[in-house]
């Protein structure tokens, strides 16, 4: 015996059922409704912005991207100048993005999980002051303290002739922090080369230390051969280049400094109030992963006799680190989003870029839609790898 | 262990080093030589620190003068902002009319604080937040009652602060409530639309839907229809957050048990009457302390409005700072403004905390 209202029948029934109350036929026809409607919708507005575009004569496309830009950017990564197309200057937009996205999230990590561990220190002092600097940061529009901070680098410090000289070849002004950097040397590139090889040579050593304790019980201390040989190597071929130790030194010359290293007051405001709000929220993700690890844990790891550093390294970070990865990569992705506020305090990243390309060209549509697909680009990247990382962790998993 | 230590009758105190203040500072500030030495560079930190602080603000500064007068102090001047008070919090209203954003505010925190208490929690309270709103807008609007009317061009400072994020937030809660149930439906074509819009929403900052509201909703509408700025905005609120609400909600519709579904199917309850009497009141129960986050965050977010020139409290502030009497003194601006913005936060996170806790009534 079939029920009268039977939701999850076939169209196999004896009794013909009109097609209102078969719930298959009814869902195909309500998704039928459901794409009409957004498509009529989505073609109503598509024909007014065309009629809108016709009638106040724009060119739609992305024809404005070979065309000259004709305005400055404040500082690039790559060479460019004001004669350089739309597409460069964009370019050099999405670079600046990277850059403070990229420094940002590493000074947040960081930050973050010092103030995280902090918040559970058995000191009571450092404990409170943790947590009345997540409260206070996570409380604070991030546009308002992006304002102050570019407010406080704006107007207390001087102008360049009086810049602060705290060290000798190292000012503070109201353009920037200057810094002596050393002076291009071939040994440089050799020295970074060695360094990274190190590094993957590590990498390496370190699995093929640990299928040797698998086999042999012998420990092999990886990480500390690889940490020795990444400081003397590169040391050691300095030296052997003849210890080159000159430096590009700013020198004031009219209004401003040139030479050595400027970081602007604008790539500081960003860096600092985007950096300082994220490891608010960064804190509490690390606090609340190593919470959620169970004292039993660490009782069982001291029990078999591990050292603290291995209590730490074998047991409490991988299990606290599979909690705090994928909140953590949304807080990254946050930090990136958050960096578009840069166009509010004149950092040329690139939504600001896009920004003034759609005052000069009147290109709306095409503008917002970069913006959008350059940062949907990050967005789906890191979930992508968060998908990645997820199915790698569960294999681990018992 | 020993015969002795029972046979006595008096009971030993604890050793003074363990209790009272000694003891406190011993267990929490000097515990092991580390503790020790943290505590003692953090205290000179503070007194590095906190000295100079408190002079520029408190005793070299000055509470109520003219903007000449803070030329000669070394300290802060705080006068900058009870000498513009009216313009940072109401904006462009205008003159003599100033009671009406006031009221409308008032009466907003009031329903807010009366909204609190969960055992007020009833249909009579949507009832009257609903002729609440119709009240503020009213207020705001006016061309009744004799109230001249204020176009919403002049809608400026803490009120539009708290009308993008509150309306924004409960217009947009309906909408996620729908898109969550979107994502989890049956059927592809629906799901596929749902999913496809809370990623796009969620992938992108909140200033590009700001920037393509200012500047590309007038190109979709007809010629000669018009939306003011503001509620272009508040659009652009709504359509974010509600991607946002939906996720929140996403996650307390899955944390239901299977049971309760199969139990509604037993029932012979349909989709419809499944959803209203069975799953959305428990899974709506779960994710109230996250929605007040959302609340929380939607109200930090209106901040970027200065971006596409809304006079909101923080442009109000920046307009304060931009006059050459006022100009230089927008860390004591920023200051308050950031202490306003504390208050209401830290307010709204810490009834987050208390609601979860109320409302964790598992085991």
């Amino acid at each position: 015996m079939r029920p009268k209202h039977n939701q999850t029948s076939g169209p196999s029934n004896d009794v013909a059922v009109p097609f209102w109350r078969d719930a298959e036929k009814r869902a195909i026809l309500f998704q039928i409704v459901a794409l009409f409607v957004v498509g009529t919708v989505s073609y109503y507005l598509y024909s007014n912005t065309q009629a809108n575009l016709a009638r106040q004569s724009i060119a739609t496309g992305f024809g404005f991207w070979g065309k000259e830009a004709s305005f400055e950017i404040g500082e690039s990564l790559i060479r460019y100048s004001a004669t350089d197309s739309y597409s460069r200057a964009l370019l050099v937009g999405a670079l600046n993005t990277l850059k403070v996205a990229f420094i940002g999230i590493i000074l947040t990590t960081i930050i973050g999980s010092f103030i995280g561990i902090a918040r559970l220190s058995s000191n009571w002092l450092v404990s409170k002051m943790a947590a009345s600097f997540i409260e206070v940061m996570q409380n604070i529009p991030v546009l308002l303290q992006l304002f102050f901070w570019y407010a406080i680098f704006y107007e207390s410090f001087p102008a360049p002739r009086q810049a602060l000289n705290p060290i000798k070849g190292v000012f503070l002004c109201n353009r920037g922090f200057m810094f002596p950097i050393p002076q291009p040397h071939s040994a440089h590139a050799v020295m970074g080369g060695v360094f990274l090889m190190i590094l993957i040579g590590g990498w390496f050593l370190n699995r093929w230390g640990y299928k040797r304790q698998e086999l042999t019980g012998q420990i092999l201390p990886a990480g500390r051969i690889t940490a020795a040989l990444a400081l003397l190597l590169p040391l050691l071929i300095w030296v052997l280049y003849g210890a080159p130790t000159a430096m590009d030194i700013p020198v004031l010359r009219g209004f401003n400094f040139q030479g050595g290293l400027t970081i602007s007051p604008e790539f500081s405001a960003l860096l600092l109030g985007l950096v300082l709000y994220t490891s608010a929220f960064v804190a509490e993700i690390v606090r609340a992963g190593i919470q959620s690890i169970n004292r039993g844990q660490i009782e069982a790891a001291k029990a078999i006799a591990l050292r603290p550093g291995q209590v730490l390294h074998l047991v409490i970070m991988p299990q606290a680190l599979r909690v705090i990865i994928p909140p953590l990569t949304s807080q990254m992705l946050n930090l990136t989003k958050n960096s578009s506020l840069a166009v509010a305090i004149g950092y040329a990243d690139f939504v600001a870029v896009a920004n003034t390309t759609i005052n000069q060209t009147g290109q709306a549509i095409e503008g917002v839609a970069m913006i959008m697909v350059v940062y949907l680009f990050f967005s789906l990247s890191t979930s992508l790898f968060m998908n990645w990382y997820n199915k790698h962790m569960a294999l681990v998993e018992r | 262990m020993t015969e002795a230590t029972t046979a006595k009758r008096e009971q030993l105190k604890p050793p003074t080093s363990n209790v009272g203040l000694i003891g406190w500072l011993r267990t929490n500030l000097f515990s092991s030589w580390y503790n020790s030495i943290l505590t003692v560079v953090i205290l000179l930190f503070l007194a590095w620190l906190v000295p100079p602080l408190f002079r520029w603000a408190f005793i070299d500064s000055l509470w109520n003068s003219s903007a000449e007068a803070c030329r000669d102090i070394d300290g802060a001047c705080w006068s900058v902002i009870p000498n513009n008070i009216r313009f940072i919090i109401l904006g462009f209203f205008p003159e003599g009319q100033e009671w009406r954003p006031l009221l409308a505010m008032a009466l907003l925190l009031g329903l807010v604080i009366y909204s609190k208490e969960r055992s007020r929690w009833k249909k009579s309270l949507a009832w009257l937040w609903l002729i609440n709103i119709l009240i503020m807008g009213s207020l705001m609007h006016g061309g009744i009652l004799g109230m001249p009317v204020v176009e919403t061009s002049q809608w400026s400072g803490l009120p539009l602060t708290f009308i993008l994020s509150f309306f924004g937030m409960i217009v947009a809660y309906p909408m996620g409530i729908l898109l969550a149930l979107g994502r989890r439906s049956q059927m592809p074509a629906i799901k596929t639309l749902c999913v496809v819009y809370i990623e796009m929403i969620r992938g992108v900052p909140l200033i590009s839907l700001l920037f393509m509201s200012s500047i590309m909703f007038p190109l979709f509408l007809p010629e000669g229809v018009t939306i003011d700025k503001v509620l272009r905005a508040l659009i652009a609120i709504i359509l974010f957050t509600a991607a946002y609400i939906a996720e929140v909600v996403r996650g307390g519709l899955q944390a239901m048990p299977r049971g309760q579904y199969e139990a509604a199917d037993s029932l012979g309850l349909p989709y419809k009457h499944t959803m209203r009497l069975i799953i959305l009141p428990q899974a709506l129960k779960i994710v109230i302390p996250p929605s007040v986050g959302i609340l929380l965050s939607v109200f930090k977010d209106t901040s970027l409005v200065v971006i596409i020139a809304l006079y909101d409290v923080l442009k109000t502030t920046m307009v304060t700072l931009s006059n050459p009497n006022w100009a230089g003194y927008s860390s004591e601006s920023y200051i308050f403004l950031a202490l306003l913005y504390f208050i209401f936060c830290f307010a709204m996170s810490s009834y987050s905390r208390r609601l979860e806790k109320e409302l964790h009534t598992g085991h």
